[in-house]
């Protein structure tokens, strides 16, 4: 009798739970379907298509190679490769996110520096910081007009928070021994503030960051919703209107895979600047 | 003339919790000569570790001054370089890079090749040579971050060197090595040194001269004692000196009763703070049978 390691057993757990799942929901899908008998309404309003209905996970899974062996075709304005939208969206989320870092993270560090500042920022930062960010959306789109950066302005606003206050909390608990090790060696404020400050704040920052990046996601897919045009968000939209669910049920995984994907990668960050005291 | 490090009029006080203030020490003065190697023992709490941040440059004290080589202490310098009594390491350096970003900083000229090899140097004169130098302060012993920690201040050279309870946590062995090449690099250097601990025989071992504290709050520098054995000493050789013993107990006596008995005594005003010098030297001919317990008398007085 072989035994398995705890990360093989919890793999195979896994693997276990997601075909169950898979054969539950596709044996669930038959029977619905011979319920929904197309009406007349249906057959001219498109959903006569064979698509109509929630899709098997067999489906989904054809749906997936058709769309993913051809990610970049341009065929108008409505249909667009899933690559092209999700790198919409993916490029809206960074330009905000990266935006919002050059503003809170300097931000943060004076905040977390003086408490001057602290006190005189506090009060506006605990009023603007609970605001749904797509509350700002009819105000973005009047006053800066443009549909394409009013999202990459929701993106903004969505994603300063955690990181503007998370490196606040870390700079200003950096130990004062810490500090104390870089005025006994004259480093310049800047040098205290890159050599010492930084590194020693880098953990909590980076949480802030892995936050923000988790919210900015979230947010891009209702912001699309509401401005349209193009991104992964207006394409779940878009095929909901076409009544198409196997692209829904297909989207909806391409966003939670490129969510994981995005956070892993800060997490890695997290795994390289954080230390053991 | 003044001495090289003159401490005048140092007070400290802190507010202790209870909207009240706590005087951890008042009128504080004492000087140390350039060159000098005192050591300060006294008692938990009593504010040896305030007084060597104020000396440090790191903390302001309530009222008072510190002046060094005529210039007063307004804020850290390289030349006055700290062992911390918690060694204070940046944990995300490797142990290299926390000797030689010090190296560094006195030394912005030199190229890093050369940077690293200074570091090197002082950190095999702690005994921490090969893989070790790659580590993490955090995968180090308590012993061997304390040695880290030296290793960074000896390397810069300042020409004041302020040690808290730097050999604490070192075993009797390393801790005799490291005491012998403190000795090597005071001599050779011309550093000036200022030592807190709590080991009387280090202190003894080490110190031309011994500041003793009584206990806090209100804490005074009470006695300057002079360690009257000449050098180079030699820990088993000094306790068959026959001031050794006189002195060692002179230094018990005070830390077991006479701390506590002269602690709380406010200074009047106008009354001199210095601390009494008291002198033992049983080797000295001009010794009457009177002066056997000088100690006593110098108090008295
Ligand atoms: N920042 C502070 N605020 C309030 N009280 C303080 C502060 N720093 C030190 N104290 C008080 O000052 C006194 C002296 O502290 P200090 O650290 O100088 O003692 P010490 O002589 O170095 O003791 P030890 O030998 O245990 O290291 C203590 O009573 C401590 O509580
Ligand atoms: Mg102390």
């Amino acid at each position: 009798m072989f035994t398995l390691s705890l990360n093989q057993r919890a793999a195979l757990l896994s693997v276990v739970i997601l075909l169950v799942g898979l054969l539950v929901w596709e044996a669930a899908i038959p029977a619905q379907k011979a319920v929904g008998e197309l009406t007349e309404y249906e057959i001219l309003t498109g959903g006569g298509q064979p698509k109509a209905g929630v899709p098997a996970p067999s489906q989904v899974l054809v749906k997936a190679w058709e769309q993913l062996s051809d990610p970049f075709y341009d065929a108008g304005p409505n249909d667009k490769g899933i690559g092209i939208q999700i790198g919409y969206s993916i490029y809206r989320v960074l330009t905000g996110y990266f935006l919002a870092a050059l503003v809170a993270i300097p931000l943060g560090f004076l905040i977390g520096m003086s408490p001057v500042a602290y006190k005189a920022l506090n009060p506006f930062i605990q009023v603007l910081r609970p605001i749904s960010p797509l509350a700002w959306m009819p105000l973005a789109l009047f006053i800066i007009g443009d549909s394409e950066a009013s999202a990459i302005f929701v993106i903004f606003i969505c994603s300063i928070w955690p990181m503007l206050i998370n490196t606040a909390f870390g700079v200003a608990g950096v130990r004062e021994d810490w500090v104390n090790v870089a005025r006994t060696h004259e480093l310049g404020a800047f040098k205290t503030a890159f050599l010492v400050i930084l590194p020693a704040a880098a953990p909590t920052i980076v949480t802030g960051m892995r936050i923000s990046i988790g919210i900015a996601w979230l947010v891009i897919v209702a912001a699309e919703m509401l401005v349209g045009g193009t991104g992964i968000g207006y394409y779940v939209w878009n095929e909901w209107n076409n009544l198409d669910l196997t692209s829904v049920v297909f989207s909806i995984l391409m966003i939670g895979v490129v969510g994981m994907m995005l956070d892993s990668m800060f997490a890695y960050l997290q795994r390289r600047v954080t230390y053991v005291e | 003339m003044k001495p090289y490090l003159s401490i005048e009029n140092l007070t400290q006080k802190f507010p202790d919790g209870a909207g009240g203030e706590l005087t951890v020490f008042e009128n504080a003065t004492f000087g140390v000569e350039k060159g000098e190697f005192v050591v300060i023992l006294g008692h938990s709490g009593c504010g040896k570790s305030t007084i060597m941040n104020i000396l440090a440059g790191l903390a302001d004290p309530t009222s008072g001054v510190v002046v060094m080589d005529g210039q007063e202490v307004k804020g850290p310098s390289l030349d006055r370089g700290v062992v911390f009594q918690n060694y204070s390491l940046l944990p995300w350096l490797s142990t290299l890079k926390n000797v030689s970003f010090g190296v560094a900083a006195r030394h912005p000229e030199w190229t890093k090749a050369q940077v690293a090899e200074h570091s090197t140097k002082f950190l095999a004169m702690v005994g921490l040579e090969g893989d070790v130098i790659r580590r993490k302060p955090s995968q180090l012993s308590g012993g061997m971050r304390q040695r880290v920690s030296i290793a960074r201040a000896f390397a810069n050279h300042p020409k004041l060197l302020l040690l808290d309870e730097p050999f604490g946590a070192l075993d009797a062995l390393t801790r005799g090595t490291i005491q012998d090449e403190l000795l090597k690099i005071w001599g050779q250097m011309e550093q000036t040194v200022f030592m807190i601990t709590h080991d009387i025989d280090e202190a003894i071992l080490l110190a031309d001269r011994i500041l003793l504290m009584t206990n806090g709050p209100q804490a005074r520098v009470a006695e300057s004692v002079e360690i009257t054995i000449p050098r180079p000493r030699n820990r088993t050789e000094i306790v068959e000196h026959p001031n050794y013993y006189a002195i060692r107990n002179h230094l018990v006596q005070f830390l077991g009763k006479r701390s506590k008995e002269l602690s709380g005594q406010p200074t009047e005003p106008g009354q001199s703070n210095k601390p009494t010098t008291v002198r033992i030297d049983k080797t000295d001919p001009q010794d009457d049978p009177e002066d056997k317990r000088p100690a006593l008398r110098a108090v008295n007085s």
